[in-house]
This record gives C-alpha cells, sequence and structure tokens, in this order.
C-alpha cells in the first residue's frame, strides 16, 4: 500500500481561521483530517494517509527555517511514498507554505510530491516550475476537483509512472515542455481553434508565447583600428575533421580554435559541421562563412587593431536557445578577459 | 464552380512481378522497367527497389522525399504541372490517387537531414509514412555529383516513377470518390452568406541551399506570396526539393494530402467559407521576409477574410516568417491560427520557439523536436546507416554497437510535420 503524508493549515484542520493561524507544527500521526478524507476516498485502496501535519500559516512562514526543519524530520520518520500539501486554493501564506515545504520535501528527502492551488496565488509562480503544483478554483468550494486531479498526479509520482503532459496530467505548465499523441491530428485542432476563435469563445493555444529576450546594440566602437576583433560563428566552421564532433543540429557544446598564425581558411583545413544548409560553398572556402582572410588584410592595412587569436564555433541548426545561451555567456567571458573589443558574430 | 473529383484506388500491397499493373488492390511493379526510368537521369549511378510494408521490422534511411502517384484522369493538365506535364492550371475535373502507398526515394545522403522511417516499433508510431506500403527508391549517384546536383536528380526520379504508376489506374474504377468544390469570390459570399470568410496561407521552404520547394515548378524563393484555388496541390501543383529535417519538412505526398485544406474543406460551406489557398515563402534575408508578410498581409485584406490557419515549414529562421505573418495578419483585424513545431531542447525547458509575439495567442504545436527517443534494431535497412550520426537530430554516439539508434524525433521524417499532418503534439 502506498503511503502518503498530508500538510495542511489550521483552517482546514477545523482550528479556526486567521485567529489560529499562529499554531505551531503539529504531526497527527494515523490521522486523516479535513480534505484529507477526500484524499482517503479517492485513493481507495491504492494508498493510505499515515500521517497529516497540520502548521499555522503565520507560524510557518514567520519561522520558515525551525518549520521546515521539524517538519522535514517528520516526514523522513514516516518515509512516505509521496507528500501531499493542500490545495491552498487562494490562500497566499497557505499556497507559499505549501509550496515551500514540498520542494524542500522533495530536494532534501528525496520523496516525490504536489500540491494545488488557485493559478493567482503567490505560491503558485514562486513553486510551479519545482513542485508539481494542480491547478484549483479560487475557494474551498473547488476541493472535489482539486482532489480529483491531485490524488490520481499523487498516485502516479509515488509509484514512479512517467508523468505526462501538463493538459493530461492535470498540472499547471512547469516550463517543461512534454510531447503526447493527441486524438485530433494538428490540422483539425488548427481549425477547431479557429472557428472558436471566429466565435469570439475561450480557446485553449497550445504553446503560450514566451517574453523574449531581446539584446539592445552596444554602442559603436570609437576607433577600430585599435580594437581587438574577434570571430564567432553559429555556422559550424571547425578544423577539418570536426575535432570536437559538434552536432550537425542542436549542438551541445561549441568549439574554440586558435588561429594564430593562420592567415586564410582552406579546403584542406577547414570545414562546416552545420547541418542546416548545402555545406558545399562553405567546405570550398570555409572565410565565406568565418572571415578569417578579409580580417587579416584589414589587420595588415590598419583597418583594425588586430584579430584576437581564437574563434568560437558552433551549430545553430535547431539548437536550443538555452544551450545558445550558456555556450555565449561562458565564451563571452572569455572574449572580455582576452581584451577583446568587439565581435563580429556570422549566422547562416 | 470548380469542381474537383478525387478518386481512391486503394493499393493492399506492392509486389514485384514482371508486368506493373494493379489487381485486386495489389500493386504489381516491374523492377527492370522502374529502373530504366530512374536511369533516365545520368547523373545517377545506380539505383535499387525494395519494398517496405505496415509492421515489417525494417528500416528506411537516409529518406529523402515521398510521393503518392497520381493520374489526371480529366480535365486540364497533369499531375506535377510545369514539373513533369507541362504547365497547365490543375484542380478541376477527376484525379486517381493510389492511396496505401507512396514512393520512397532513398540513398546517399544530400546534405544532412534526411530521415529515418522505421515500419514497427516505437519509431513508427512518430511517422505517418509507416501505415503505408512503400516503393523504396534507393538512389546511388555518379561520382564526384555534387550536393546541388544530386539533389534535383533524385527529386526528379521519384516524380517520374510516381507518375507512371500512377498512369496504371487510368483506367480503373476508384474504390471511393472525393468531391471538393469551390467558388469564385462573389460567388461564394452570395452562396455562403454569414459564414466567416477563411484562407489557409501556407508557407513554404524556401532558405535555398537544398532548401526549396517549387509550385508550378517554380522555385518558391523567387516568387511573391500568391494564391491559388485550394484544389491544385491535390494535383500536385507544389512539390518538395528541401533537405531540412526531416520531422518537419513536407514530403511531396504531404503537399498533395494537405491536411489543412482537407480538414477546412471539411468545414467549406458548413461553418465556414474557404475562400483560397494563400502561398508565401520563407526566405533568408530580412527584406524578402518582409515584402513576403506585407504582400500575405495584403492578399488577406484584399479577399477580406475573417480568419486564417498559417503553417509553416522547418525551424529556427523561419520561425520569424512565421511570427511575422501572424503580426501583420492579425493587425488586419484577421484571426490568426498558427501551427509549428517545438526546439525545447532534449530536457524540453528551452524556449520552443526562435521568435515570439503576444499576437500569436493561438497556436498548434507539433510537438518537441529535440524528443530523445531509442530506436531499436530492426532486422532490415534499406538504405544505409552510415549516416545516421550525422543526420539532424543524431549525434557521434546516436548508433550503438548492437544497431539501436539514440536520436531526437527530429530524423524521422514526418514526426512533427508543421502542416498538422500528425497527431504529435506538446504541453
Amino acid at each position: 500500500m502506498i503511503k502518503v503524508v498530508h500538510y495542511i493549515n489550521q483552517f482546514f484542520a477545523n482550528i479556526g481561521g486567521e485567529e489560529m493561524a499562529h499554531i505551531p507544527a503539529e504531526l497527527h500521526k494515523g490521522e486523516v483530517m479535513g480534505p484529507g478524507l477526500a484524499f482517503k476516498a479517492s485513493f481507495k485502496d491504492e494508498a493510505e494517509i499515515t500521517a497529516t501535519i497540520v502548521c499555522g500559516d503565520s507560524w510557518f512562514n514567520e519561522n520558515l527555517e525551525e518549520a521546515k526543519k521539524t517538519i522535514l524530520a517528520w516526514v523522513k520518520e514516516e518515509n512516505p511514498d509521496v507528500f501531499v500539501a493542500g490545495p491552498a486554493f487562494n490562500a497566499g501564506r497557505y499556497g507559499v507554505a505549501c509550496g515551500t515545504i514540498a520542494e524542500a520535501v522533495q530536494e532534501e528527502l528525496g520523496i516525490p510530491a504536489v500540491t494545488g492551488m488557485y493559478e493567482e496565488n503567490p505560491g503558485a509562480d514562486m513553486f510551479k516550475n519545482k513542485v508539481y503544483t494542480v491547478p484549483t478554483k479560487n475557494s474551498a468550494a473547488g476541493m472535489r476537483a482539486a482532489v480529483a486531479n491531485m490524488a490520481p498526479l499523487a498516485l502516479k509520482l509515488a509509484k514512479g509512472e512517467a508523468i505526462g503532459a501538463s493538459c493530461q496530467d492535470n498540472y499547471m505548465p512547469n516550463g517543461v515542455r512534454v510531447n503526447f499523441f493527441e486524438e485530433k491530428r494538428g490540422s483539425r485542432r488548427a481549425v477547431d481553434m479557429l472557428l472558436k476563435k471566429l466565435a469570439d469563445k475561450p480557446f485553449t493555444t497550445e504553446y503560450p508565447m514566451p517574453a523574449f529576450d531581446r539584446v539592445p546594440p552596444m554602442p559603436p566602437v570609437k576607433d577600430l583600428s585599435k580594437a581587438t576583433i574577434a570571430l564567432v560563428t553559429s555556422g559550424g566552421i571547425v578544423p577539418k575533421g570536426n575535432p570536437d564532433h559538434i552536432e550537425s543540429s542542436n549542438a551541445s557544446h561549441y568549439g574554440e580554435y586558435d588561429i594564430t598564425g593562420v592567415i586564410d581558411l582552406t579546403e584542406d583545413t577547414y570545414e562546416t559541421a552545420h547541418g542546416g544548409y548545402d555545406p558545399v560553398y562553405a567546405n570550398e572556402d570555409a572565410d565565406r562563412v568565418l572571415p578569417v582572410d578579409v580580417l587579416r588584410d584589414m589587420e595588415k592595412e590598419g583597418v583594425i587593431g588586430k584579430l584576437h587569436n581564437k574563434f568560437y564555433t558552433t551549430v545553430g541548426n535547431g539548437t536550443a536557445v538555452a544551450s545558445a545561451k550558456a555556450f555565449s555567456e561562458e565564451f563571452a567571458q572569455k572574449l572580455i578577459d582576452d581584451g577583446v573589443d568587439a565581435v563580429i558574430l556570422t549566422s547562416t | 464552380m470548380r469542381r474537383l473529383e478525387l478518386g481512391h484506388i486503394n493499393i493492399k500491397d506492392i509486389q514485384f512481378g514482371p508486368e506493373s499493373k494493379i489487381e485486386d488492390g495489389v500493386l504489381y511493379v516491374d523492377e527492370e522497367a522502374v529502373k530504366a526510368i530512374v536511369l533516365e537521369d545520368e547523373k545517377i549511378k545506380s539505383c535499387k527497389l525494395d519494398i517496405a510494408r505496415p509492421g515489417e521490422s525494417v528500416r528506411i534511411t537516409p529518406v529523402k522525399d515521398v510521393i503518392e502517384p497520381r493520374v489526371k484522369v480529366e480535365g486540364r493538365g497533369g499531375v506535377f504541372p510545369g514539373v513533369i506535364n507541362k504547365v497547365d492550371t490543375v484542380g478541376e475535373g477527376k484525379t486517381y490517387a493510389l492511396k496505401g502507398m507512396a514512393v520512397v526515394t532513398a540513398g546517399k545522403i544530400v546534405g544532412f537531414q534526411e530521415g529515418i522511417i522505421d515500419m514497427t516499433g516505437p519509431g513508427a508510431d512518430y511517422t505517418p509514412f509507416s501505415k503505408l506500403n512503400n516503393l523504396v527508391v534507393v538512389c546511388e549517384p555518379v561520382d564526384g555529383l555534387k550536393q546541388h546536383d544530386y539533389e534535383p536528380a533524385v527529386r526528379f526520379a521519384g516524380f517520374r516513377v510516381a507518375v507512371y504508376l500512377g498512369e496504371l489506374a487510368r483506367e480503373l474504377t476508384p474504390d471511393s470518390t472525393e468531391v471538393f468544390e469551390t467558388y469564385g469570390i462573389m460567388e461564394g459570399a452570395e452562396k455562403l452568406p454569414g459564414l466567416p470568410r477563411v484562407a489557409y496561407v501556407q508557407m513554404l521552404q524556401s532558405q535555398g541551399l537544398l532548401h526549396d520547394t517549387y509550385v508550378y515548378g517554380v522555385d518558391a524563393k523567387k516568387t511573391l506570396s500568391t494564391m491559388m484555388t485550394p484544389t491544385e496541390v491535390m494535383d500536385g501543383a507544389i512539390v518538395s526539393g528541401n533537405c531540412v529535417s526531416a520531422c518537419d519538412k513536407n514530403p511531396t505526398y504531404v503537399h498533395e494530402n494537405n491536411p489543412v485544406v482537407h480538414d477546412l474543406f471539411a468545414e467549406h460551406g458548413k461553418t465556414l467559407n474557404f475562400v483560397a489557398h494563400i502561398l508565401t515563402n520563407e526566405n533568408v534575408y530580412l527584406a524578402d521576409k518582409q515584402r513576403s508578410s506585407d504582400w500575405t498581409a495584403k492578399l488577406c485584406r484584399l479577399l477580406d477574410l475573417d480568419g486564417v490557419v498559417v503553417s509553416q515549414e522547418g525551424f529556427g529562421n523561419p520561425d520569424t516568417d512565421l511570427i511575422m505573418n501572424c503580426k501583420k495578419i492579425e493587425a488586419e483585424g484577421i484571426k490568426t491560427v498558427i501551427i509549428t513545431d517545438e526546439y525545447a531542447g532534449r530536457d524540453g525547458k528551452s524556449q520552443s520557439l526562435a521568435d515570439a509575439d503576444a499576437a500569436a495567442d493561438a497556436v498548434v504545436t507539433g510537438g518537441n523536436a529535440n524528443q530523445v527517443i531509442v530506436l531499436p534494431k530492426l532486422d532490415k535497412v534499406i538504405g544505409t546507416l552510415d549516416y545516421v550520426n550525422t543526420i539532424a537530430g543524431g549525434n557521434e554516439h546516436s548508433l550503438h554497437d548492437d544497431g539501436t539508434i539514440e536520436v531526437e524525433i527530429q530524423a524521422i521524417t514526418g514526426a512533427t510535420n508543421e502542416t498538422g499532418f500528425g497527431y504529435l503534439s506538446a504541453r
């Protein structure tokens, strides 16, 4: 039988409202309290609540470290298969407490956790990407629906089963995109969505647009003739043979290559690892993507101070934005440390 | 009114035989005759034919194109106008299609972006082409042939074979027939008053360097945004000539059976008026992107549309065209739904598209192409596994010693198709 420990606040334990929010954490071994009864009914014979932890919302938030330490010790002792917190609906401090303790149980004890709350509860934004958080109505009137979604998710987590997409297992989108097969093909879903949009009926986008990271351009370089210029490319130019095995698409790393004394990239010495364009012309003359030859000329003519002796390269073909960001943060620091004044970034 | 009857000739099986013919739902293929058709092109040194059936332990790779054989039996023009048959406006009259089968072209890799079709196992769930009887044409180029010469050679070989097989159906009686009727602009407004006016905006892959699509034989990157009657694609008005990642490029089969066209027809005259099929491209220059998206929005406005579905092809650079189209069409007061796919990283935690805008509030996704899948060893490989490690979606460790392949689903042909051809999605 799956073991569950349930966390609730003073209100749902029937101790009292705001006037009792100061009560410290209590461990009720073997007791099923408040919403626990609904969970018990939903779990049927698959799981049992072996203990309920009750804590005043004010006490938890005002004694955070002590609260966490005390409760974690109890949960460790009970050693449940899953930890359930709430649901907290729109109670702000309760939501934050549920998220905080659920995350701590997950991180420090390695026990999976689930919570539930209203999407505008401040705890939701704070914890939905860390703990599976089931969206609920804004008041306890939504208890039945909340438990109906939280209980099966808790059982899946306890059994170690793969968790499906947010719309399948009814949790708030948590920043992790999960694939699954729909019942209708994409074109039909698009037509259905358009019909709803045309009729001004509610519809749900399958991909909410993210806030886009826009980078303001730097001020121009004041005196090019004194500047050290580096070359960086997402066009995949690498020494012949691709020694670091940069992938042709969705690159997992970047390359750093020394071009001290190199005045021209030739067919025999450089090539592209990029899988997103016809490589013939880049392989014939990699300067077409990474213009070392032209910059050497400018260096000689005194147009630029000098060409930096290292270039950085990766493949920008289907490479995750998060990876690209991580690569660039790392080598941008190296470029700064090396005293580079400006970078020519070439793409394909 | 324009009317196209599409007759379905159901193909239950493909077998090699002394004479090419279709009998009792079985397509018999004269191997030598088909090889001769492929080898008409002097750029192709040799070719091998093979058959892959649903459920068989067969892996086809590297896959270039998938084509459904069709034949025009009544009305103007012939299939693949401007490509195989001479230029003439198609989309009216009667066309027969060999359903349940396809011609698959495969062979030595062109770029990096050919795909995998598994006929059984977990990979088969991700490709719509595992459900078809496939006649696979594996082409070997003459020595020293560069990719940009090799690509059209294989492209045309596939079409010639498809046309040859389609001809076998000319005198047959279809197993079933679909009828598609469209109206002129004024006629439609009179016949279907009160229904929202809807068009399909199809973005064609046109980044160049092996990323090209052809409309009546014209390279799409050299076109301004334009429009067609929605039935024209059913006669092969658009063909694929590209090697973008296998998961989200549109093989010719997808153009012929464009699912947005079909699903809008299903609602035509009931809940909406399917006015037109608008085509636009995905060129790499900013000026081209601006011009093409301006023209697309302008055409939508001229047609007095209420709503559009926009589909994309490819990813990354074309994400900007997708968002530009969406923004500009929405700015005309026209409700827009876009279909795309995602590159959210193997862990699913990265931003999915390379561009974003608040106007894109209605998105259908074909799933995260970076999802990793382990494909078991299959008994037979048609083509070669030599390229699995460098294919887009693969890496140096993709091909394991025991014959299993660990790749991102972007290597699987059609896995995250952005015309909504498949069922995969993500949240």
